[in-house]
């Protein structure tokens, strides 16, 4: 036990700054691929047929395929086109289009979900549609869509480690380049889930709070 | 006349696929005018209302908000702004309290200040008896309520007009009486109301002129004492007769 508290100690500032890079890579994708969900759910939902059409499409493709197939397309498949990104971006780009289209179907969901009384309503003083979507439909749309962030925000944490594949700093690039060098692979592994699991509890009562905080008074939720 | 004409329509048409469901609507309402539409269900009075906003806009046909073609129009918000509508789900906005659910218009469609808009949304609650609960959300709101709620969001944005689709249809008996008072209080200050509705009682007491339609054409019209004892309809008569045996005699 006190080894293992010393390999802690030891190892610990390195897997620190990887866990920055995991958390990172996590949290900008995450916003990022919000912004990236809200206008795909949008058009997906408001859109053209053809807008919509092509939306989907894409939603399946990058929802039908291993993540990482995409990585290694983006990383080692772009750069005989010219297109030489550095890992870190690679990995930015990866997840924020994943969590992107994720988040875009549990949000087409969520924006389904907001009467269509309302938006009449909306209409009806003279919003235009537009201002319909802004102010009435997206605020309940986007406090519905919290929960799943929740899971959102596991996968994607966990997810972060396949960027150690194409070599970008974050943790578990960190636990195999100590473990390499001390052979304490079963040790520093053991850390390294550790922490992410801390990583996760900790934002699981986050995202908690965060719903409870912006909840409509008198509103229950229909799960 | 003396009294300006708020609202003309001219032979509305309007299909839904092949089911033609409006089949030349003409109507015009003064100012200040109450008139209650009454019909058999599926006949068209929705789809009439929603035409004159054009929520839904018509096949054919003409509708004049004072002197605006409303079906030509280039700036159809404008013109929305000036026509309240009351709907029979109230269409309350479920994130915004009672108070913020009148203002947003104010703010955001009619780019009021926020402290104006605020002034103006306690004034409209108070006309509706509903000042202690400003802070409300819509979800903490009986029936009765939250149709007083939306009045008043109708009324803050000072409509010329306002339509009401049978505006009691969803409250429990008990809670009619409110929404029909604070109506009342509206037809008895001028405002120019279009209302589909059952409620007989409030129908005589308080409109201008009844208008009976059926499958999409108006049957009959005219002023409560007669279109109720004398009607001239065949149709018209089998209607208020089966009302009668549907919701009695009753009605605030
Ligand atoms: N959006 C729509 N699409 C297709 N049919 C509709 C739509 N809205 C109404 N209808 C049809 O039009 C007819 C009249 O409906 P409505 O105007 O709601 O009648 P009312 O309000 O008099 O009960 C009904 O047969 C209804 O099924
Ligand atoms: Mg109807």
């Amino acid at each position: 036990m006190a080894d293992f508290f010393q390999l802690f100690m030891d190892s610990f500032p390195a897997l620190m700054d990887g866990l920055g890079v995991t958390i990172m890579l996590t949290v900008i994708s995450i916003i990022l691929g919000t912004v990236l969900g809200i206008f795909l759910s949008l058009g997906k939902v408001y859109g053209s047929k053809i807008v919509s059409g092509v939306i989907t499409v894409f939603i399946e493709l990058i929802r039908g395929t291993p993540l990482l197939a995409q990585l290694f397309i983006l990383y080692f498949g772009l750069p005989p086109y010219g297109i030489r990104l550095p890992a870190l971006a690679v990995a930015l780009i990866g997840f924020t289009i994943n969590s992107g289209c994720y988040q875009a179907e549990y949000l087409r969901g969520s924006i389904q979900s907001v009467s269509s009384g309302q938006i009449r309503a909306a209409l009806s003083i003279g919003m235009t549609k537009w201002q319909g979507i802004r102010y009435i439909v997206l605020p309940q749309a986007l406090r519905r869509v919290i929960p799943s962030w929740t899971n959102e925000f596991i996968y994607l944490l966990k997810y972060t480690s396949l960027a150690y594949i194409i070599g970008a700093p974050e943790m578990m690039t960190q636990a195999k380049f100590i473990a390499s060098r001390n052979y304490e692979f079963f040790k520093v592994y053991l850390i390294v889930a550790l922490i992410y699991l801390v990583i996760v509890l900790f934002f699981t009562q986050l995202f908690k709070w965060l719903e409870n905080k912006v909840k409509i008074p008198g509103f229950e939720y229909i799960r | 006349m003396s009294k300006k004409e708020i609202l003309r329509i001219v032979d509305l048409h309007k299909s839904f696929g092949d089911n033609e469901v409006l089949k030349g609507i003409s109507l015009s309402l003064k100012q200040g005018e109450t008139k209650v539409v009454i019909g058999t269900s599926g006949t068209g009075k929705s789809t009439m209302l929603n035409n004159i906003n054009m929520l839904i806009p018509p096949d054919k046909g003409h509708i004049y908000l004072e002197d605006v073609d409303v079906t030509t129009t280039h700036d159809i918000s404008r013109i929305r702004q000036q026509i309240g509508f009351v709907f029979q789900d109230f269409g309350l906005f479920d994130h915004l309290t009672a108070k913020g659910n009148i203002m947003i218009g104010l703010t955001k469609v009619k780019k009021m200040k926020k402290s104006e808009a605020e002034e103006l949304a306690m004034f409209e609650l108070e006309r509706v008896g509903l000042q202690d609960f400003a802070d409300s959300y819509p979800a903490q709101l009986s029936g009765g309520q939250k149709q007083r709620v939306g009045i008043a969001r109708a009324l803050a944005m000072q409509p010329k007009l306002i339509l009401f689709d049978e505006p009691t249809s969803a409250l429990d008996p008990e809670l009619i009486g409110e929404v029909l008072t604070v109506m009342r209080d509206l037809a008895r200050e001028g405002m120019t109301m279009l209302i589909v509705t059952h409620e007989m009682g409030f129908a005589k007491s308080v409109s201008d002129e009844i208008i009976f339609m059926e499958n999409g054409k108006i049957v009959e019209q005219g002023p409560p004492e007669q279109l109720f004892n004398n009607p001239r309809e065949e149709r018209t008569k089998e209607f208020l007769f089966k009302l009668n045996e549907l919701y009695g005699e009753g009605g605030a």
